[in-house]
């Protein structure tokens, strides 16, 4: 594959981006080695697992319910829940998307997690930019991720409690600081508030991710119903 | 699990979460190429990155307790006078940390 210049930069700025939150990724990958060495993975079935499933939370919950005999498919129904948003996620990048092949598409969208696609869809609102940033920062987080893992399944955990350090807040602190790229003007404050709200009150009523999927649909759809010139009006 | 048959259930769990996995990624992106491109869909597709983010923020920095609000706030806040997303982050996670080393 012959990369152009603009790939290339956008695949090394994709991978810088997200090396701060891919620290954090890397501690909790340790913790979550741990838990699989103790649950009797070996490190090769923890090693296909992150490069297959790619998913933070939905794997601590795999580990978490690995005990033999292995219920697999209560194990695949509840990663399809908690992994629900990425329904949502993966609608969301189809402008940037826009015009590439199928192939292109399939290959792309399997390193797309939470930390990356909120980077890329940041700077997607600033300036030009195509999937190779999404796919560098894919490639920094499945990178940490392994590495986290397989250091905590040799090793134990790295560190043992990433509270302490503030690390389990670095997710929050890196929405955070790009949410203002994400905000367009006065007619996002509805379906903004629509979003924080449901978002708080689905978190506290319901198990698992469900809150980012009610948060997210609620909003857009308060944005889709209530237009700025007036409700129902298109 | 070192019987064969408990060693194939292990690959058919990782292999049918995996599956499940990408299909949602790539079910997503798909699926919203067929949906129309004005009107209302226009309105729901372009407010749904925010909406999403929003939804990933607000429970978990609700959970972090009072710290954890001051330093959202202040994560805020940088990242609106600097534009700077590596200072604003490290900003909210040092106020966290040095909140919990402080016991609070």
């Amino acid at each position: 594959m012959v990369f152009t210049s603009t790939q290339r930069q956008d695949l090394t700025e994709g991978f810088t981006a997200n090396l701060v939150v891919s620290a954090s990724v890397a501690a909790y990958g340790s913790v979550l080695g741990l838990m699989a060495a103790q649950k009797g993975l070996t490190w090769y079935q923890l090693l296909v697992m992150n490069l297959s499933v790619f998913a933070g939370s939905a794997q601590f919950v795999m580990v978490d319910m690995w005990l033999p005999p292995l219920p697999m498919a209560e194990i695949i129904l509840a990663v399809l829940v908690i992994n629900m948003r990425y329904l949502l996620i993966g609608a969301s990048l189809n402008p940037l998307f826009r015009g590439t092949s199928l192939s292109h598409k399939a290959l792309f969208m399997h390193l797309v997690a939470d930390e990356n696609w909120a980077m890329t869809m940041a700077r997607f609102y600033k300036q030009p930019t195509t999937t190779w940033f999404l796919l560098g920062g894919g490639i920094c987080v499945q990178s940490a991720w392994c590495f986290g893992t397989l250091l905590g399944h040799r090793l134990g955990a790295v560190i043992t409690n990433p509270e302490r350090y503030g690390l389990d807040f670095s997710f929050v602190a890196v929405f955070t600081a790009l949410v203002f790229c994400f905000w367009k003007g006065r007619q996002d404050v509805l379906p903004w508030l629509v979003a924080a709200v449901v978002a708080a009150l689905s978190e506290s009523l319901m198990p698992g991710k469900w809150y980012i999927v009610c948060g997210g649909v609620a909003g857009a759809l308060a944005a889709a119903l209530l237009s700025p010139r007036g409700i129902g009006n298109d | 699990m070192t019987s064969q048959s408990g060693d194939m259930l292990v690959w058919l769990t990782i292999f049918g979460a995996a599956g499940v996995t990408y299909s949602l990624r790539i079910g997503g992106l798909l699926l919203a190429e067929r949906l129309p491109k004005t009107g209302r869909f226009k309105r729901f597709m372009e407010a749904l990155p925010g909406t999403i983010l929003l939804s990933l923020i607000v429970p978990a920095a609700l959970a972090a307790g009072p710290i954890g609000w001051l330093a959202t706030l202040c994560t805020a806040l940088c990242s609106l006078k600097t534009g700077n997303v590596f200072l604003s982050m490290m900003v909210g996670i040092l106020i966290v940390a040095a909140g919990r080393w402080y016991g609070f």
